[in-house]
């Protein structure tokens, strides 16, 4: 692609190989407890290009929420780099979409109003229709479209899930975050919401990274699935590139020669 | 099965389905039903009430009588005895036992309290028509008109009390609310505050009409108009504002994360954070502390009122107390039943009011 080719100028006048959307170099988190610091994450190097599809997996605790956040600014970095486009992360920000694990809408406020948040707020210039118009697209891709004025709290889990999509879509950040976001959904739904997401990021190729205990998410979804190590101390493990043609269908994904070998080496990393 | 029948039986009045199916959904019946039930027990409840309030009334009118007799019998003799007896039987109202009133003595009295109020509206008409020319041109000459003073009826000393408890309520309000979301915003405003509620709140309502009265006497010096009404509801805010102060400043300081997260990812400003953010999801626990206000504001209301000789309730139950008339006990009766009616209705209007503004359905109770 053309844009693969073009050069970024990041803030420090540096020219920064564009291929390159976010770039985590030596990071660090230390919590400091009574007993001493307890180092979650050290050395951890992680190069996400543009367009891509990351997912982590890896043990509960490793330190792969704790990176997420620190990605997204909510969480301060110990040591070492963030950047996004070569500039550092020095807080947080539109330009990262977060979804989180719990759908995180404001009860109070309709489907469509919970996007507006955050469109009325990335795009202040934009006539009030236009940003009207932008948020009842997404929530339209999401299967809201019927749904526009209904109350965040009368909304399933499932259905605050995909405001929560729609929400983090329609800001159009340069990378869109992902907390474990179906970890709390039944299996049915989460394969719908896999679907969903998927659907709209073919169309926006908007750099996703996005945590997911669950393998076959892992490789449904991902063009490289980071397996990240177990802490204290974790780092990037070990990197699987996910080759299977996009768009993808489920289907196509299961019947695929290579998808038990992927599977098996996620496994085989996960218990070990 | 039985749904269907009649189902069927409605058919030929076609207008009439919906509401068959209405009535006949198993949920209704239920409902119905469970309803019903609670209105029984309820009603028979209030039965068993009355009937154990007669008995003991009796129990201690009873008493009281045979003492009287006693006494005159040791004293003057069996013929003060026998007149004491018959006296006490004729229902004389000079030689009646002063005790429990019974419920009917109560019910009685109430009703001669709504025929005095009606009385008194009569007096007050038939005064502000003979006044009218007068008034006219009193206020033509620049004076001020000359206004009933008689005594007040019982529905305006209610009236007074109602009036008085919602401008401490409001008071409260104003105070309270506020000065909770700063204090919530802020933890280090919070540990200044920390020291002055924890004094503050189990202050008795006793001691804040001193303090407000010390401070609005002088305030008033000079000044001939009453200001009653002003102590009373000046000391019914400050005393009742506490549980909206603590509740509001606990809504605010600890708004779901999630929600904060939310709101830094998306860059809120300070502005649209507090008021699209922290202050919806504040709400119910500021409308529960408010709730609590309004309940502690009526119940402080009648000592205060008594203490700043304010024309309420308070001031009405200490005077029939002190007028120790016939009729004063099943006075004081009635005036507890309706401060607790009012009471009971003040806050089921809280609670609707709490519900409404509730995001979650299940969160008030």
């Amino acid at each position: 692609m053309e844009t693969l080719n073009q050069t970024t100028v990041a803030e420090n006048g540096i020219v920064f190989p564009s291929k390159v959307m976010l770039d985590l170099a030596k990071l660090k988190k230390v919590y400091p407890t009574p007993k001493g610091d307890y180092v979650v994450l050290e050395d951890l190097d992680l190069q996400i290009m543009k367009e891509e599809f990351v997912t982590i997996i890896g043990h509960s605790g490793c330190g792969k929420t704790t990176m997420l956040s620190m990605i997204a600014g909510l969480n301060p970095i110990s040591g070492g780099n963030i950047s996004v486009l070569g500039n550092p992360v020095k807080g947080p920000g539109p330009d990262r979409g977060v979804i989180f694990q719990s759908p995180s809408l404001m009860p109070w406020m309709t489907a469509l109003e919970n996007v507006m948040l955050g469109v009325n707020q990335v795009f202040p210039h934009v006539s009030k229709k236009e940003r009207k118009d932008i948020a009842k697209y997404y929530l339209d891709k999401v299967g809201l479209a019927g749904a526009f004025n209904k109350k965040a709290a009368e909304l399933s889990q499932g259905m605050q899930q995909r405001v929560g999509i729609a929400r983090a879509f329609a800001i159009k950040p340069q990378v869109l975050l992902l907390d474990e976001p179906f970890g709390m959904l039944d299996s049915l739904t989460r394969g719908e919401l896999q679907d969903i997401l998927i659907e709209i990021w073919n169309k926006e190729k908007i750099t996703a990274v996005m945590i997911t205990h669950d393998v076959d998410e892992a490789i449904f979804l991902a063009d490289r699935v980071v397996m990240m190590t177990s802490g204290p101390r974790a780092k990037i493990g070990d990197i699987l590139d996910i080759e299977f043609q996009r768009p993808r269908t489920r289907k196509s994904v299961l019947e695929h020669d290579d998808y038990y070998e992927y599977r098996k080496h996620l496994i085989d990393f996960l218990e070990h | 099965m039985g749904q269907e029948i009649i189902l069927k039986q409605g058919q030929n009045s076609s207008f009439l389905k919906p509401l068959l199916l209405k009535l006949t959904s198993r949920f209704q019946k239920k409902s119905v039903l469970s309803s019903l039930k609670k209105t029984g027990i309820t009603v028979l409840s209030i039965l068993l009430f009355l009937g154990l309030w007669h008995l003991g009334s009796k129990a201690l009118y009873n008493k009281e009588a045979s003492f009287k007799i006693e006494k005159a019998l040791t004293e003057r003799g069996q013929a003060a005895a026998d007149a004491e007896r018959d006296c006490i039987a004729s229902g004389e109202s000079s030689c009646q036992p002063n005790t429990l009133p019974s419920p009917a003595q109560v019910w009685s009295s109430l009703q001669s309290l709504i025929a005095d109020h009606k009385v008194i509206t009569a007096d007050k008409a038939a005064f502000s028509a003979k006044m009218a020319d007068v008034n006219a041109k009193l206020i033509a000459k620049g004076k001020d008109a000359i206004v009933y003073t008689g005594r007040a009826s019982f529905i305006d000393i209610v009236l007074t009390s109602i009036k008085t408890v919602f401008a401490g309520f409001l008071l409260a309000l104003l105070i309270a609310v506020p000065i909770g979301i700063i204090i919530g915003l802020s933890p280090s405003l919070r540990s200044a505050f920390n020291w002055f509620i924890q004094v503050f709140k189990p202050v008795s309502p006793v001691v804040w009409y001193l303090l407000v009265f010390m401070i609005v006497k002088t305030l008033y010096i000079g000044d001939s108009t009453d200001n009653a009404f002003v102590i009373s509801f000046i000391s019914v805010g400050l005393c009742a504002m506490w549980a909206t102060l603590v509740n509001t400043a606990m809504g605010v300081s600890s708004v779901d994360k999630d929600y904060i997260n939310v709101a830094k990812v998306l860059k809120l400003g300070t502005f649209q954070k507090v008021f699209k953010v922290i202050l919806p999801s504040s709400l119910p626990l500021i409308f529960t502390g408010l709730r609590i206000t309004l309940s502690v504001a009526w119940m402080v209301l009648i000592a205060i009122e008594l203490l700043a000789q304010s024309q309420g309730l308070g001031l009405f139950v200490w005077e029939e107390f002190q007028n120790g008339a016939n009729d004063s006990n099943a006075k004081i009766i009635v005036a507890m039943f309706v401060i607790g009616i009012i009471g009971f209705l003040l806050d089921r209007l809280m609670l609707t009011v709490q519900n409404g503004v509730s995001f979650n359905k299940n969160e008030a109770v």
